[in-house]
């Protein structure tokens, strides 16, 4: 029998036990044994952001980290953001600014974006356009719709500043 | 095929682990798991993730010397403020690296031991003259071995250090006062971009003449590269025209590139020159 490790973890505030082979990744965890299907995997290199997840605070690629490490750690994924009956600020910018195409990118852009807003908080510098672009330069969208992706998280950035 | 997995929490626990025999070392898992993904890399029997050794973390300075710890992320290099201040080319090398997700991810020890001739993190430690700190299990207890980064790397991937040695910290100290230093790449866009080649180059500049000078480059030769010959040329020199026309060539004549998908072994030697002109007028000018 192969070597399964037992992992707990907080999941979108949810305490969660699961046994994992120490190869897997964190993204096939959540995805295969936790029927978190938010995280897509598309290049399973880092490249794209379509996996992107928030651990400890800090966003990465769950499609790198070994899902053995997730032990003990606060993990927060789009399903933890906000829910069908009531979208996420950041969701709902999305959906207004019409910056979904095909949708396969989204989940890791949206986490990505929050992640973004939310370092900014606090910060007198208000987050231009380039730094926006900068910091989802990790998400790639095949669709290639960057416009309205800058305009809503530039909307959600300037409606939070000023709230 | 994995079949131990252990989670050390502390660098004696994890270099006695070390000492029984070979294990995959994993930290932040950037560099590993696309390897280990695409069949490039198997995994040994044992896993060792290191991330709970919390002595490994972190940022420090004692008199006139900084610590950072292996596991520190590329993240936390990018935000030190003191660093800023310090050591700004390490920031600024920091902010060209990978993507969010990855700095967030990535450790400073699996940058250097991943060995890679265009690693980010090597060419402004190779300006600092920086150090690595290699442990591990000997005669029961924790041995430490200090040496220079520059002859850490010996070929692509390769480096080094034993299968039983852990990277725990780099170490270097503050450059001296004028210090200048710059860091450049080169590639089709600006994130996630494995340099076609990059370059850094330091300087303390005093009336027109460079000197500590340093000339380090990733991309063009097997390993991170040192370009002492170029520095030679230039050290103590008055930094005009027919210098800089002297450094452009000797440091093309030491590099040696190799044609890849990102770039060919003409361009990059081309680049090579380019960058050091631009580097030194940066450098000159502070």
């Amino acid at each position: 029998m192969s070597l399964e490790i037992e992992v707990g973890f907080t999941l979108n505030g949810r305490t969660v036990q699961v046994k994992v082979p120490p190869g897997m990744t964190t993204l096939a965890m959540l995805r295969e044994k936790l029927d978190m299907t938010g995280g897509k995997l598309a290049c399973g290199e880092g490249e794209c952001g379509a996996c992107t997840v928030k651990i400890d605070g800090r966003t990465i690629n769950s499609c790198l980290m070994f899902a053995v490490d997730c032990d003990g750690r606060d993990i927060q994924t789009i399903e933890g953001l906000g829910s069908v009956a009531g979208l996420e600020i950041m969701q709902q910018a999305f959906v207004e600014h019409g910056a979904i195409q095909c949708g396969y990118c989204m989940p890791g852009m949206i986490m990505q974006a929050r992640y973004l807003v939310d370092q900014n908080a606090g910060n007198d510098q208000k987050l231009s356009r380039e730094d926006i672009a900068r910091g989802l330069e990790g998400n790639v969208c095949r669709c290639s719709g960057y416009t309205k992706v800058v305009d809503a998280v530039a909307a959600v950035a300037l409606e939070e500043a000023s709230a | 095929m994995i079949e131990n997995y252990k989670v050390p929490s502390s660098i004696a626990e994890a270099a006695q682990i070390l000492h029984q025999g070979e294990a995959t070392i994993v930290a932040g898992g950037t560099d590993l798991t696309p390897q280990t993904e695409a069949g490039a890399r198997e995994f040994a029997v044992t896993l060792i993730n290191i991330q709970r050794i919390e002595e490994m973390r972190g940022i420090s300075r004692s008199d006139d010397r900084y610590r950072i710890g292996g596991l520190t992320t590329v993240t936390e290099i990018l935000e030190s403020e003191s660093l800023a201040i310090d050591v700004p080319v390490l920031v600024e090398a920091a902010d060209h690296f990978a993507s969010p997700q990855i700095r967030n991810a990535a450790t400073i020890a699996g940058n250097l031991c991943n060995a890679s001739p265009a690693g980010d993190m090597c060419i402004p430690l190779l300006l600092l003259d920086a150090e690595v700190e290699l442990a591990s299990w000997v005669d029961g207890s924790v041995s430490v071995r200090t040496l220079a980064l520059a002859d850490f790397f010996t070929g692509p991937g390769k480096t080094v250090m034993r299968t039983d040695e852990l990277l725990t910290a780099v170490v270097f100290n503050q450059p001296v006062a004028g210090f200048a230093a710059t860091f450049q790449k080169s590639g089709p866009r600006p994130a996630l971009e494995i340099s076609t080649v990059s370059m850094g180059v330091a300087a303390v500049p005093e009336a027109g003449v460079l000197t500590v000078v340093r000339v380090a480059i990733g991309a063009v030769a097997p390993v991170p590269l040192r370009a002492t010959d170029t520095e030679a040329v230039l050290e103590g020199q008055a930094l005009d025209e027919s210098l800089i026309d002297k450094a452009a060539e000797s440091v093309q004549q030491e590099v040696s590139p190799i044609d890849d998908v990102r770039a060919s072994a003409w361009y990059r030697k081309h680049l090579t020159g380019v960058y050091l002109r631009r580097a030194l007028s940066h450098v000159a000018g502070n």
